[in-house]
């Protein structure tokens, strides 16, 4: 997996608010073509446009769509559940129907949310590709795409959490579930320590993808 | 007997948990992709099994999005949506403007093609 | 409507085998016992779909297996476990 460089971190993004990847940030090195297979993407996308098979505006309109869907959606979530036990339920129970109500309705998965507790973490993995929860995340983090993630976290879990700074405690179940084509998986952390007197949108804003991915915990 | 994607406890090395906002032609290739799938010209269940079929050589020495474009190659041959002459010529097309309005960074091999 | 032979709590092999294909079942899981910890109900089924062939929906269950069931050098906590969703056709009775 090409790791072409690492200048954005979103979690540094994430925390401040802002949304990464609107339609102008400045040009990167990498707006350069680089290999056969990028110039065959610009010759296909050109061939398809002139074949009626796909409009410019079409492609246009789900890069702006993918933009605009971030962690914060996921975020949003979390944070409602940790508020109102209600959507808690409903959100364990029926999780794209108590998605849905929030605005951020599954596109043709179906959801499953992961409670963290004091005796079990979650975490998500999809080892025979990158099935992830778009609609609710965004595009997955090249890592969670890259082999070495793939292969290693359903094998030594704790070393690949510990790489990330998570340590699980040995008292604590570490289950990883293995999304293999239909189901999609949200990580619900747990609600930080110390946090009563936030209001939900100051929750939302702790949580990070990677908590929701399962390789993070959310702190204050 | 594992396809190339199949790397589930497979040994590896550490993760790197950096990340980086996606190139715009990556961008183009997700939303081209995003399109075609969602008028279901070419569903996911296909456009992975395609990739799948790259091999192992190939699957490893593509980055995510090229493996998206290659798959998305031959989806469109195998449909008899574009014919690969067509995607040939213009692929050659693309490369010599590219090449003109500096554009492209290729590597010495690709650049070879250019002259 | 696909058979659901499976419920909550039975205990299940997956299928050791290698057809040549297009399949959502791990090579890392194809042998295991697990044990069915939920079931999602019918999907269209992958195998299938990927050759844009239709083809009867299957049921997808949630299969839990203990790491130490997986991997014999497991070190860490003895419930730690991975969670697989696998189609109804991989699954048999051990």
């Amino acid at each position: 997996m090409s790791q072409h460089h690492h200048d954005h971190d979103h979690h540094h993004d994430h925390a401040h608010g802002h949304h990464h990847g609107h339609a102008h940030s400045p040009p990167q090195p990498d707006d350069k073509v680089h290999s056969y297979y990028q110039i065959l993407g610009v010759a296909l996308k050109e061939l398809l446009i002139e074949k009626g098979v796909v409009t410019a505006d079409e492609v246009r309109a789900a890069i702006e769509a993918r933009d605009m869907t971030t962690p914060a959606h996921g975020a949003k979530v979390v944070a409602r559940a940790w508020v109102d036990p209600a959507f808690r339920e409903r959100l364990m129970s029926d999780a794209n129907a108590a998605v849905a109500e929030l605005g951020f309705p599954m596109n043709t998965t179906e959801l499953v949310a992961l409670e963290n507790t004091d005796e079990v973490h979650n975490v998500v993995v999809c080892t025979l590709c990158s099935c992830y929860p778009r609609e609710l995340l965004g595009l997955p983090p090249s890592w969670y795409k890259s082999r070495a993630y793939r292969a290693r976290i359903v094998r030594e879990p704790r070393e690949v959490l510990a790489e990330f700074g998570t340590m699980v405690p040995d008292s604590m179940e570490l289950r990883v579930h293995d999304s293999t084509a239909d189901l999609r998986y949200l990580v619900v952390p747990q609600r930080p320590i110390g946090a009563e007197s936030l209001s939900e949108d100051e929750l939302a804003a702790l949580v990070t993808r990677d908590a929701m991915i399962g390789v993070a915990t959310v702190r204050r | 007997m594992r396809g190339p994607n199949d790397v589930g406890g497979l040994e590896d090395g550490p993760v790197d948990p950096s990340t980086h906002e996606l190139a715009f032609w990556e961008k183009q290739i997700d939303g081209l992709r995003g399109v075609i799938g969602a008028k279901r010209i070419v569903i996911s269940h296909e456009n992975r099994r395609t990739i799948e079929q790259l091999g192992h050589d190939v699957y490893e020495r593509l980055s995510y999005y090229e493996r998206w474009t290659a798959s998305l190659q031959r989806q469109m041959v195998d449909k008899g949506i574009l014919t690969q002459d067509e995607i040939d010529a213009r692929v050659a097309l693309v490369r010599a403007r590219l090449a003109a309005t500096g554009e492209l960074e290729l590597s010495p091999e690709e650049e070879a093609k250019c002259r | 409507m696909p058979l659901e032979r499976f419920t909550e709590g039975d205990v299940v092999r997956v299928r050791e085998d290698y057809p040549i294909g297009h399949f959502r079942t791990p090579v890392y899981i194809r042998g295991k016992t697990g044990v069915v910890t939920r079931s999602f109900g019918a999907f269209g089924n992958p195998e299938t779909l990927a050759f844009n062939l239709p083809g009867e929906k299957k049921h997808v269950y949630e299969v839990r297996f203990r790491q130490s069931d997986i991997w014999p050098d497991y070190k860490g906590n003895a419930r730690d476990s991975v969670h697989i969703d696998l189609q109804d056709n991989w699954l048999e009775q051990p």
